[in-house]
């Protein structure tokens, strides 16, 4: 708490520079834009869209006639354009701008290039490319078989089955927030909390021995943090190898039975209907996804606020 | 005599059919003026010109690459607000990336210690190397990122919904290509940032179940620093010449080879799976039955 007051007193404008200028961190800076920003368009499409869906429900006379954009559409229009020149020109103006947006850059900034590699001198910190250190930012909390395995296997799988387990046929091809409240707030978890946020965490926060420093503060290199993480079982007071491997297979089991108990209550009672057009393997994938999402923010949980190392011990994995 | 007769009448009565020279050089200036009634123009482009319809519609049908697209598509699909272009323009970074990938390979050595002084050599003597390797390495984290951007597009708009799922697995595809793209390129300069970043990167392979050194039952299964899945990725067991060559290859052949393919599909699906999804008519509750 101290530490978060003293920022204010000495603010390190130069290491923020110094972060935000590291030529591979330029991405970031439009990353920081550029995701606000569509995360704002989309829901303001979708509120838009959500207003005139209303109207259509309120008044089936309308819903009859209505072309059901909220795009403006006369009887005289044709339905369609031709690609050449409507879109076409769309695409040519597109890759001129971004062609143009590629020179500025180029022009502006040079791509880095460090000292040759030396595997005696380790960089310090030594991150992965932006792109992947939501996944180097889990290393804090999981071992690296979790971390740098499991996880990206799940996540390539998690998004493959995001269309065969989301059977809502609403929201099909337009901007909708009301008609897809639940699946539109499980992604913004996903894609807005787990993978940009900890990206930015990784970018921003993590200096020197991956430990966490707040914006401004600076850099130190001769930081040392003294953090005790004990294990649940000995937290517990039960000690020894057989307690370390029961006391994590009763935590997860206790943890999947109940978190599977709470969604599934909570999905009967607001999506009892998509319930029924589930069948149990789509169901149950769906419940394996999310108990694996909800349990990171819990395992960060647990780190953070009870200094738990390991919820279960084993003697070839640990989680 | 009559065979110097016969030569005399035809050198000065030309016969019927052969034109003489004069009106071959008016042909032929005739030709040069309009061009696009000559036969070179109609072999290339085979259709007229002019702003009709049906012109517009076969400068679409007829022309390879313009073939990715229907001829007419639905009038608010072109609107910038549904796509936010970005699925395009993730593509043509892609064409970008190809095109200055492909001058820096003529610099470019994949063996230790020369590779990094192409780099230099690079940035500092070969015409436009600087700003070639400036444009590859920032079209590369764009593209990362308008992946990403073009995921969120098609997540909001439901457009992964029947009948689109399999392109949607075929664009996750794409999402892991483009981030190992990326990552392979990384390694490439032969730097203190592309050494660490791949040794983070890989290191975490030791750590794979069932294949790695240092993961869950990786040891009881037999596997140690010198033959794991580690080991298969670097071609040793430390980030050195090997792994230079296998990223290099990686980088500039196989997932670039793999990623087109890929694109290919991803593309013809959209035309397939009836063009791109919206903006689509409304649906309402009452009528899903749900
Ligand atoms: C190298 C990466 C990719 C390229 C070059 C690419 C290219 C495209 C293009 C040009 C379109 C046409 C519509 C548009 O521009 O939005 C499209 C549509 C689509 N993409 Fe991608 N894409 C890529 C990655 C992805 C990813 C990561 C996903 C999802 C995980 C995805 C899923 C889809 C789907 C479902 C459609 C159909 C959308 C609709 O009909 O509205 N693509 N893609």
């Amino acid at each position: 708490m101290t530490e978060g007051l003293m920022i204010f007193a000495k603010f390190d404008w130069h290491q923020i520079g110094e972060i935000i200028s590291t030529p591979d961190n330029i991405p970031m800076v439009l990353l920081m834009i550029l995701i606000p920003y569509f995360t704002w368009y989309a829901l303001k499409q979708a509120r838009e869209n959500d207003r005139l869906i209303a109207q259509l429900e309120a008044d089936p006379e309308m819903a009859k006639t209505h072309h059901r954009k909220r795009f403006p559409m006369e009887k005289k229009w044709e339905p369609t354009v031709l690609v050449w020149p409507h879109l076409l020109k769309i695409e040519f103006l597109a890759a001129i701008c971004v062609m143009v947006f590629l020179i500025v850059w180029s022009v502006a900034f040079n791509a880095p290039l460090e000292e040759p590699a030396n595997p005696n001198l380790t960089m310090n910190p030594s991150k992965a490319p932006w792109y992947f250190l939501g996944l180097q930012e889990m290393l804090v909390y999981f071992d690296p078989w979790i971390a740098g395995v499991v996880m990206p296997t799940v996540i390539i799988i998690g998004l493959m089955a995001i269309p065969y387990c989301d059977v809502n046929p609403l929201g099909n091809g337009y901007y909708t927030w009301n008609q897809r409240k639940y699946a539109i707030t499980t992604f913004f978890f996903g894609f807005h909390v787990l993978w940009i946020l900890m990206v930015l965490i990784g970018v921003f926060i993590r200096g020197p021995g991956w430990m966490w420093f707040w914006p401004g503060q600076t850099w130190d290199h001769h930081r040392m943090i003294y953090e005790t993480n004990r294990n649940l079982n000995d937290i517990l007071g039960l000690e020894g190898a057989v307690w370390a491997a029961l006391v994590g297979i009763i935590a997860i089991g206790l943890y999947t039975v109940v978190t599977a108990f709470i969604i599934h209550k909570l999905y009967m009672k607001y999506k009892g209907d998509l319930y029924a057009r589930m069948n149990l393997l789509q169901y149950g994938t769906m419940q394996v996804l999310l108990i694996m999402m909800i349990s990171l923010p819990v395992k960060i949980f647990l780190r953070l606020a009870l200094r738990v190392k390991y919820v279960m011990v084993t003697p070839w994995f640990n989680i | 005599m009559a065979d110097s007769q016969d030569k005399t009448n035809s050198s000065e009565e030309p016969q019927e059919g052969i034109p003489d020279i004069k009106s071959q050089i008016d042909k032929t200036v005739d030709h040069l003026k309009n061009p696009k009634d000559g036969s070179l123009w109609k072999s290339v482009i085979r259709h007229k010109l002019d702003e009709k319809p049906r012109n517009r519609t076969l400068a679409v049908l007829t022309n390879v690459f313009l073939h990715l697209h229907p001829a007419r598509v639905n009038r608010d699909a072109v609107r910038f607000a549904f796509t936010w272009g970005m699925g395009g323009i993730t593509f043509f970074l892609f064409i970008v990336l190809t095109l200055t990938g492909i001058y820096l390979m003529f610099y470019y050595h994949p063996s230790k210690g020369q590779a990094f002084q192409d780099i230099l050599f690079l940035t500092h003597d070969v015409p436009f190397g600087n700003i070639l390797r400036n444009m590859h390495r920032w079209a590369a984290h764009a593209m990362v990122l308008t992946t990403w951007i073009h995921m969120f597009r098609v997540f909001m708009t439901g457009s992964y919904k029947k009948p689109r799922e399999f392109n949607w697995c075929v664009g996750v595809l794409l999402l892991v290509l483009t981030s190992l793209l990326s990552f392979t390129g990384y390694l490439l300069t032969d730097d203190q940032l592309g050494f660490w970043a791949v040794t983070v990167g890989t290191n975490m392979a030791r750590a794979t179940p069932g294949l790695g050194h240092e993961g869950p039952f990786g040891p009881e299964l037999g596997f140690t620093a010198y033959n794991d899945v580690r080991f298969a990725l670097l071609g040793g067991s430390i980030v050195d010449a090997n792994a230079l060559l296998r990223a290099y290859i990686w980088h500039c052949i196989a997932i670039p080879v793999i990623a087109s393919i890929l694109m290919i599909v991803h593309f013809w699906r959209v035309r397939k799976d009836g063009g791109i999804s919206g903006p689509a008519p409304m649906m309402l509750k009452s009528e899903a039955q749900l």
